[in-house]
């Protein structure tokens, strides 16, 4: 169960082997976290975080889904519920970054890159809310990011795609009001992971612990938007105004 | 009075969103109202395929006790008349959903009042016997499980007739203090007190440092039927816990001032005022509190001796202002409040040095001997000192603090009060409370499915053999 200081005791993490997901695992091991699903594509990856996660006395159990796979999503959740008891955080980490590049990716990329970030993201979030329903409690937790707040001209899919899954989960998040199940969106910035790895920092830019202490923080005080760093609330907030054509030439 | 809380379990059937009085995790459940132990054995029947079922009163527990996300709340709502009276013997028989304002107010102009009282009217006789409840004269008179002389409890294998002098099998004190485990309570036999006159006769002494507070608190207890104190928790250094005791009687016929012997049982008490809307967060930070606290010290006096107070001025004093936990913002609060042995006593004094160290503001606090416990093995007063503080939630650092003193309660023998907690890490549970199993063990038979739970159980894991 969630408690008053919005801890959860287990928790379904999508895109386990993300850097950011991990550092949020072993935030919250710290406080309430007992049990985890864990989830990922790569089996070998998959099990190097369960070891990690099983190290922090927490109780674990994993299964290799891949999200655009949208047919596999109910036995999914169906499973997940069953190892767990009550899901009380589901956490939506999976991401992808179209290559670094000048070209940006062609027409098949695109829509993977879409089915990826947002579609596939977006079924699994509907299939987990209407579990958190029947629950009577719980939270979604949905990585988003300040790419979604205003698309740049360089990775403008990735961007795009972050936006829709972004605008879903704050449509999501209306329509649970009064189930006891809610959305908690995160907008991270520049972070260093492996999906930024050999690529220029941008202003601002943190590290998955500084998220996971954000991510906490933001569910001790049931706050539906997190900024990561919070300062980017404010910096994005100034940004929404910035004339198309200066923000055009913004470098990367 | 109709209270959000009220409302929320009138509600006949239909998902509805709950939380206890501290107003934190909010879970959706089916609300049922049945109108008899019939009823409310039906209910049962059919609560295993729906995800299980606790009973709810008046939803004063201030965390998740009451509350039972994603199956089956059963109000006792309507389970609230009285059905006989005795006066030879001062004995009331009651449905469990009746409140004690209701019976106060019926009772209390006849001369009697309830034996034990909580600093609230607006909990029901369930709700009561579920916490074991203590109240200001527990040094004294102990919890309100002895009062009772025998309860009708439905539980999943049909309805029982328990008594505490009656309780081979252990029935009795396993829902005594058991918070709705052992299934719903539908009507209760309780033994009232005589009372002269509808007043209290009070004496107040402030003490300026928590020293003098519990010295002093442990020299004159014995005087009193009725003894607490109330603690600055923002007071610092030489100053730490320094407090206000009282120390109260019923007043005698011959104690009332003239004006008031005309009608020494007049008990109408009203609610003065209503908190509307939730406060924006915020309002009760650090400064604001510490001017309250200020404020409220300096207008205590040194001493004052024989003043006389209304029932109601005495023991409900929040409870003129109705929904005033809506003060507390969209985030809620919590009451802290645990107890420690007398050998631990130190905890007192370092619980409020670890929380005044975190900045975390509190309101006043309450600081209590308690006498000897009841024989209830999950029921929480034990000998010793318990303290009780109403925190915001969004402090920094609160959830570390307070589980730092958690290992410090623990380790002194003491624990924490289950009708208030809602963020107990649940490795503890079975240290504060070493009865535990065999408590589940008297639930198992009252219960063999396992088909009573609640948000607490879950989260504390109660009814596992080994929490998680
Ligand atoms: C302002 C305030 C002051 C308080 N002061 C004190 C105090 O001084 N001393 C003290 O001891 N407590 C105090 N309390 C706590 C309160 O007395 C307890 O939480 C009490 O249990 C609330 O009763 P309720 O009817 O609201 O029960 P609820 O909050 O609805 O339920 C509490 C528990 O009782 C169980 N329960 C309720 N009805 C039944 C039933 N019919 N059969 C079986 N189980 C049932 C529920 O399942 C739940 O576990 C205070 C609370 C408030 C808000
Ligand atoms: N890093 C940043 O600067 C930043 C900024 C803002 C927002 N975010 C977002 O934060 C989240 C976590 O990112 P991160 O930085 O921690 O990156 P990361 O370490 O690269 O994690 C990305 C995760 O997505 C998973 N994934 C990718 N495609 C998948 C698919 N089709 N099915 C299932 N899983 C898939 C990866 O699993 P595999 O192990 O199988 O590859 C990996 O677990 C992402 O949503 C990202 O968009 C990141």
């Amino acid at each position: 169960m969630n408690d008053a200081l919005g801890m959860p005791q287990t928790a379904v993490v999508v895109g386990a082997t993300s850097d950011i997901a991990r550092s949020i695992v072993r935030e919250l091991a710290g406080r309430r976290l007992s049990k985890v699903v864990l989830t990922g594509r790569d089996e070998a990856r998959l099990d190097a975080v369960d070891e990690e996660v099983a190290a922090l006395g927490i109780a674990t159990h994993t299964k290799v889904l891949d999200v655009t796979d949208v047919a596999a999503h109910s036995a999914f959740v169906k499973r997940a519920a069953d190892a767990l008891g009550q899901v009380d955080l589901v956490v939506m980490a999976v991401g992808a970054l179209e290559p670094d590049g000048p070209e940006p990716p062609g027409p098949v990329e695109t829509a993977e890159l879409f089915a990826t970030n947002c579609t596939g993201p977006a079924a699994l979030l509907t299939a987990f809310a209407k579990l958190l329903c029947d629950q009577g409690q719980g939270r979604l937790l949905v990585l988003s990011s300040v790419a979604a707040v205003r698309v740049r001209r360089v990775n403008y899919p990735y961007g795009a795609s972050k936006a829709g899954l972004d605008a879903f989960a704050q449509g999501l998040s209306m329509g649970l009001e009064g189930t006891g199940a809610s959305v908690v969106i995160v907008r991270p910035g520049w972070v260093a992971t492996r999906l930024t790895e050999g690529r220029a920092p941008a202003p601002f830019a943190t590290t998955p612990d500084a998220v996971a202490r954000d991510v906490a923080a933001a569910l001790e005080r049931g706050t539906s938007v997190v900024w990561s760093p919070p300062v980017l609330r404010f910096v994005f907030g100034a940004l929404q105004f910035l004339p198309r054509a200066l923000w055009r030439r913004l470098p990367s | 009075m109709s209270t959000a809380a009220d409302l929320d379990m009138r509600v006949p059937s239909g998902t509805t969103l709950l939380n206890g009085w501290g107003r934190t995790a909010p879970s959706a459940a089916h609300v049922v109202a049945p109108a008899s132990a019939g009823e409310v054995a039906a209910v049962l029947s059919g609560a295993g395929k729906a995800g299980g079922a606790v009973p709810r009163g008046l939803g004063r527990s201030y965390g998740d006790a009451a509350q039972c996300a994603g199956g089956v709340v059963i109000s006792s709502g309507r389970l609230d008349r009285v059905l006989g009276w005795d006066p030879d013997s001062g004995t009331l028989r009651a449905g469990a959903g009746a409140s004690l304002d209701a019976l106060m107010r019926q009772f209390v102009p006849r001369g009697w009042f309830v034996p034990v009282t909580p600093g609230t009217r607006h909990v029901s006789l369930g709700g009561a016997v579920a916490a074991d409840i203590h109240g200001k004269n527990h040094h004294g008179d102990g919890s309100f499980g002895r009062y009772v002389q025998s309860l009708t409890l439905v539980s999943p294998t049909g309805a029982h007739r328990l008594s505490p002098g009656d309780d081979d099998a252990g029935s009795y004190w396993a829902t005594v203090g058991g918070m709705g485990m052992t299934g719903l309570v539908t009507d209760v036999s309780l033994r009232l007190i005589a009372i002269e006159t509808a007043y209290m006769r009070v004496d107040t002494e402030r003490a300026d440092n928590l020293d003098e507070v519990m010295s002093r608190m442990t020299d004159s207890d014995a005087d009193f039927r009725y003894s607490v104190a109330w603690i600055d928790c923002l007071a610092k250094g030489a100053r730490l816990g320094r407090g206000v005791l009282t120390g109260a009687e019923h007043a005698q016929l011959a104690d009332l001032p003239a004006r008031l012997r005309g009608q020494p049982h007049a008990f109408a008490p009203r609610q003065r005022l209503d908190v509307p809307f939730t406060a924006p967060g915020g309002l009760l930070n650090p400064l604001t509190v510490a001017a309250f606290n200020e404020l409220w010290f300096r207008k205590a006096p040194r001493r004052r001796q024989g003043e006389i107070l209304s029932l109601a001025a005495f023991f409900h004093p929040l409870d003129g202002v109705g929904s005033w936990n809506r003060l507390y913002g969209r985030r809620g609060f919590l009451q802290y409040q645990f107890v420690v042995p007398h050998a631990g006593s130190e905890v007192v004094r370092r619980a409020l040095e670890a929380l005044g160290a975190a900045g975390v503001p509190s309101f006043l606090a309450v600081l209590k001997r308690f006498g000897p416990r009841d024989p209830a093995p999950l029921s929480f007063p034990i000998e010793g000192w318990t303290l009780a503080l109403d925190i915001p939630v969004g402090a920094r650092r609160l959830g570390a603090v307070l589980d730092d003193v958690d290992e410090m309660v623990a380790a002194a023998g003491g624990r924490v009060y289950l009708a208030k907690d809602a963020r107990l890490r649940p490795e503890l549970l079975p240290v504060m409370y070493p009865e535990l199993d065999h408590w589940r063990a008297r639930c198992r038979v009252l219960d063999p499915e396992g088909i009573m739970t609640s948000d607490l159980g879950r989260r504390l894991g109660w009814l596992e053999a080994n929490p998680a």
